[in-house]
């Protein structure tokens, strides 16, 4: 029986975690994303899981990788200054394929900023903020039911494809309180195990290799170092270091058809809002508002790998409107792959667009 | 099965140069281990980043060689989300006191229970011989050319003092003490720490008048005292060189740990 519930989106996305069997936080408090590690802190006992606050989130992500490696869902949640601190170990990750689920709840920044105001100024860093080339996972919630539901697939598309997947929140979900169905099962994707006698970082087709959990007689060797397909060290092997790179990269942009999730609203329209996380909540009100108006809607849940076909739908798009809480890190990634204007709606300072800012954006002459 | 069967024989040669202490530390770890008959399945190995943290990857057991200074917090996360695993750390002192000297404080003070082993070459091997924390006042290194400046950490009385449940310090020169004293911190739930003096002819005796290898290595044995010797010297009110280092078992307590089994 699903149950129908009235929660912050914090605590949703610590259900959503439980629910989908995450049995691991090491994290480090830090507004707004506190209250995760609150409530994991409250239930994960309960369920035989473990938390545990780490002296920094360096530790934090750090402690997740090792869990991760014994076979644990494992995950971590933090804002802007420690999602910072923590890039050096996501690149440790996605190096290693260490499935992991990183929760920025985004804040105003740079530096210490706004601890307490929504922003999605961390879109660029969750993509590209650790060195070397690398491909990650980042799903961006808009409402409670989604900080669930996209954790849930977190976990899932961690698992599937060994990598960090970051859920994109921003304070305004992360704090805001509303009604939430929770389903009374969720979607799960097992891990792919290791073959016995396989090396543990050669692949199939997928590009992915099996997991060698620790404890189960694998003798595997994990590096962060650039490793040939036993896992060994081979760091001055040019060929061996760009086809590691290349398929770090590749098993997640090769997959973005199937990872990609959005929504397209009218197609046929001239204009096209494309928007993620809380600013979709203003681009719907303007619609619900105007449906005379035939306003077109790209509505992103994966950011990243970049959907670029779905921009193709809009067969008549004159223009994309592109808000974002930031000064347009998306809407640049979208102008790489179209030849009508992308109009940046950029908004700092912790407000949502209104409705009326997007409706007058609309308005300016084509 | 020997300690010698612990060895990944199919990533030989190793790195490590002609005279290094760090594969003496290593075989007195395994020997250790070996004594406990933990099998390769229930045993993992955590290192940071450096020369002693390329240990792990010459031993046929599950190990994860992270990222600079923060072995002891993946550590943390491999032994709390499965405590059946025996988990040991290999680190030296750049990797352990410096960039994770935050970690290192905080593990004791958790006491998890960890078994970590520190070589301690008193400089930053991999890089060609910068100073670390533990380089001595006035030795020479690449980035203390004139002369270290600063004041070492004593990594036995930080553990002590941080919480950790076992803690001992012996050298290259002393195998079979050190071996024992693995063991010991192997046995004893909660955060071990051993710390090894360690010779390493390439980047610090080269530069600090250690012509041979085993002329530092001399210098490890004649400039150790036993903390029980430097207790009764002390007790006689007689006067301890400022140089030595004290060895031996220097703390062995019970207080509560976590992740014990």
């Amino acid at each position: 029986m699903t149950q129908i519930e009235f929660w912050q989106g914090n605590t949703a996305c610590a259900e959503g975690a439980l629910a989908a069997g995450c049995r691991f936080f090491g994290g480090y408090p830090i507004t707004p994303s506190t209250e995760i590690a609150e409530h994991m802190a409250l239930k994960l006992p309960k369920k035989n899981g473990v938390f545990i606050q780490m002296e920094d989130e360096i530790a934090g992500i750090a402690s997740v990788i090792g869990a991760s490696w014994t076979g644990a869902r494992a995950m971590t949640a933090t804002s802007g200054p420690g999602f910072s601190l923590m890039m050096e170990n996501i690149g440790y990750a996605a190096m290693t394929e260490t499935p992991c689920v990183i929760v920025n709840v985004q804040r105003g920044g740079p530096s210490t900023g706004q601890p307490t105001m929504g922003a999605q100024g961390d879109m660029m860093q969750c993509r590209f903020g650790s060195h070397g080339d690398y491909s990650v996972i980042a799903l961006c919630p808009a409402s409670v039911q989604e900080m669930y539901e996209l954790t849930v697939k977190a976990f899932n598309l961690s698992d599937e494809y060994r990598v960090p997947v970051f859920l994109m929140a921003d304070e305004i979900v992360g704090h805001m309180r509303e009604k939430i169905v929770v389903p009374d099962s969720v979607p799960y994707v097992s891990r792919k195990e290791l073959v016995r006698g396989m090396p543990p970082f050669r692949v199939d087709i997928d590009l992915i290799p099996g997991f060698p959990q620790f404890g189960k007689g694998y003798g595997v060797h994990v590096t962060g170092l650039t490793h040939d397909e036993r896992g060994y060290p081979c760091a001055t092997n040019p060929k061996l270091h760009e086809a590691l790179v290349k398929r770090l990269v590749n098993k997640i942009e090769s997959a973005r058809h199937t990872i990609a999730n959005y929504e397209i609203l009218n197609p046929d329209a001239n204009q096209v809002f494309i928007a993620y996380g809380a600013p979709v909540r203003t681009v719907q009100q303007v619609m619900h508002d105007h449906p005379d108006k035939n306003i077109g809607f790209l509505r992103l849940r994966t950011v990243w790998p970049f959907a670029e076909f779905a921009l193709k739908e809009f067969k008549n798009a004159k223009r994309f409107l592109v808000p974002e809480l930031n000064l347009g890190q998306i809407a640049r990634e979208i102008e790489r792959y179209v030849d009508i204007p992308v109009i940046s709606l950029p908004k700092l300072g912790g407000d949502l667009h209104t409705p009326a800012e997007l409706l007058a954006a609309l308005e300016v002459p084509q | 099965m020997s300690f010698e069967d612990w060895y990944r024989q199919d990533r030989l040669p190793h790195i490590f140069c002609a005279g290094c202490g760090n594969g003496t530390i290593i075989n007195c770890t395994l020997a250790a281990i070996e004594q406990m008959a933990w099998k390769k399945e229930e045993t993992v190995f955590v290192s940071g980043i450096g020369c002693s943290s390329r240990a792990p990857g010459y031993i046929a057991a599950d190990s994860l060689h992270t990222t600079h200074g923060r072995a002891i917090a993946f550590a943390t996360g491999v032994k709390l989300a499965n405590p059946d695993l025996n988990v040991v750390v290999f680190t030296g002192d750049g990797d352990l006191a410096a960039i994770g000297g935050n970690h290192f404080i905080h593990g004791c003070r958790r006491n998890i229970d960890l078994t970590v082993v520190c070589m301690n070459n008193q400089i930053y091997g991999m890089t060609g011989g910068q100073g670390s924390p533990t380089t001595p006042r006035g030795c020479i290194s690449s980035t203390t050319p004139y002369g270290c400046a600063e004041t070492p950490f004593d990594l036995c009385e930080l553990a002590i003092a941080s919480g950790a449940n076992y803690v001992s310090r012996w050298t290259s020169y002393h195998v079979k003490e050190l071996e024992k004293s693995v063991l010991a911190g192997l046995q004893t739930p909660g955060f071990s720490f051993i710390e090894a003096l360690v010779q390493c002819p390439t980047a610090f005796g080269r530069r600090n008048k250690f012509k041979q290898v085993s002329d530092q290595v001399d210098y490890l044995r004649t400039h150790t005292m036993l903390k029980a010797k430097r207790d009764r010297l002390l007790d006689q009110g007689q006067h301890i060189p400022p140089d030595m280092y004290i060895v031996g078992e220097l703390a062995r307590r019970n207080r509560p740990a976590l992740g014990v089994k």
